[in-house]
């Protein structure tokens, strides 16, 4: 069983045992509209929570998907890289990022849960 | 301070509202930058049906003069183009030029045909500029040349190969035009002046209409099956594909004519004899002195360069990119930039520095996306 906890930044993090797996949600996606491009981080590679992690272009902009926790990127979702608009089409299923091991269950906790993140995309 | 209260609206910002497009602040405009369809179908739409654009905040302006020899004279000594040789009825493009032989606007410009039009010279200049272009004008012009500002005016754009079949339901004497022609004349029962032009490399129409008219005409072009609504997004992808220029980014202050690939637009006779802003470097360039050339770029792979990306070429900076972006008619990132002038040549291999990483890129012909004009 996972659980799925929101940042702020419109990513969303789906908790397994010690693996995160992370994408933006649809509500991101929708503003973004078309990607055309993800730029994935290496495996292997150390992300810090608030550091940058990724790049997502739309037709229009590039902008940057930052880590919402500290970790090492375990896995890319190598499907992105022939199908962007999976990112538009499956956000929060098939669309995903990365998965990271999580450095420090400790930073889960100021992350919100479905309701508080509906609540703040509605505000 | 909230800029938005400062922001300016078309006479159609209520229907760009109601349609369910995105507004965002653009020179001072609050615009549509998409509606629900998204800029990546809007922009397929246009290629391939019929894209309907509101271009109202662009500046619309007359040049009043005795006879036509006045006023063309007078436009002269601020742009590199020949408008004593422009026939009654047609268009040309054209850029104001400063002392140093930079852009300063580029601009449209159309000779009026029909009665009492003889000495008018009708301009469309960027929103960004229009202030800056309007008062340039009103001090550059001899005291038996006016200049009428039209606020009273909107500006839709018609773009795509349906365009036509519309307009001939519409419009049939502008349906008549051909490329870079324009006229006075009756769309869905309304006055307005027409050109057959466009921004998007595709055959169309620029209407001018009254304020009060514009929500009517935009209406009854929406009501047509060809015709859908596309927003500012999807106008720069579509012109960065037919390789035009963007103000401000593409052509400024500091690029001449000749390093921008426009010669095209400076009449033969104006580079023989000069006589407009800037004319001694521009002259000096085209005679073998340009140390720059805009070029467009490939990049191999799916990820854009965008504006700022700097090119190299074997570890060395060449240029830089200053429009880039998705291209979806090309289905892939397409980019323009300068380049230094040795390294222009199409098929050129480059490096375009993305991320802190090189992308291989190839400089390439322009347009991406073939012009498909109705000449």
């Amino acid at each position: 069983m996972s659980t799925i906890k929101y940042t702020d930044d419109h990513e969303w993090i789906s908790i397994e045992g010690d693996i995160a797996t992370v994408g933006i949600t649809n509500h991101a996606q929708e503003q973004l509209g078309d990607v055309v491009f993800v730029d994935l981080p290496e495996v292997g590679a150390s992300v810090e929570k608030g550091g940058d992690a990724a790049v997502v272009e739309s037709v229009k902009a590039a902008s940057d998907v930052f880590a919402p926790i500290d970790g090492e990127i375990v896995e890319v979702n190598g499907s992105l890289v022939d199908d962007p608009s999976l990112v538009n089409s499956d956000a929060q299923g098939n669309g995903w990022f990365m998965k990271v091991k999580i450095a420090d269950a400790g930073q889960l906790e100021g992350l919100m849960d479905d309701a508080a993140y509906q609540e703040h995309i509605a505000e | 301070m909230s800029e938005d209260a400062e922001l300016k609206q078309t006479p159609l910002y209520s229907r760009h509202v109601a349609l369910g497009a995105k507004m965002v602040p653009f020179t001072g405009y609050d615009m549509p930058v998409q509606y629900p369809a998204g800029i990546m179908a809007e922009h397929n739409h246009t290629r391939s049906a019929a894209g309907l654009f509101d271009v109202s905040h662009m500046g619309q302006c007359y040049l009043h003069g005795p006879d036509h020899a006045t006023t063309a004279a007078a436009l002269e000594t601020l742009t590199p183009g020949d408008f004593l040789g422009l026939e009654p009825g047609q268009q040309s493009y054209t850029q104001f030029t400063n002392e140093t032989g930079g852009i300063l606007d580029d601009l449209m410009v159309t000779r009026p045909a029909g009665e009492g039009s003889d000495g008018s010279l009708f301009l469309v200049v960027n929103a960004a500029c229009k202030e800056a272009d309007f008062a340039r004008l009103e001090a550059g012009m001899p005291s038996n040349v006016s200049v009428e500002i039209l606020h009273d005016k909107a500006l839709l754009a018609l773009q795509g190969p349906a365009a036509h079949d519309v307009m001939s339901r519409l419009g049939p004497e502008a349906a008549a035009m051909s490329f870079m022609q324009t006229k006075s004349c009756t769309i869905a029962g309304l006055a307005c002046h027409a050109s057959r032009s466009g921004y998007t490399g595709e055959d169309g129409f620029e209407i001018s209409v009254s304020n009060d008219d514009a929500g009517t005409l935009m209406d009854t072009l929406l009501e047509q099956p060809e015709v859908e609504p596309i927003g500012l997004g999807a106008r720069d992808s579509l012109r960065l594909e037919a390789g035009l220029c963007l103000y401000g980014h593409d052509i400024d202050e500091t690029t001449s004519p000749a390093e921008a690939g426009l010669v095209w637009s400076i009449g033969k006779r104006r580079r023989v004899e000069g006589g407009f802003p800037g004319a001694e470097r521009i002259q000096k360039e085209l005679g073998g002195g340009r140390t720059r050339f805009r070029v467009g770029i490939i990049p191999e792979g799916r990820a854009p360069a965008r504006e700022g990306t700097i090119i190299e070429k074997d570890g060395v900076e060449i240029g830089v990119v200053t429009s880039g972006g998705f291209g979806p008619t090309v289905g892939g990132p397409v980019a323009m930039g300068y380049v230094a002038f040795e390294h222009r040549a199409a098929d050129t291999p480059i490096d375009l520095i993305v991320r802190g990483k090189a992308l291989p890129a190839t400089i390439t012909k322009m347009p991406f996306a073939p012009h498909r004009y109705r000449r």
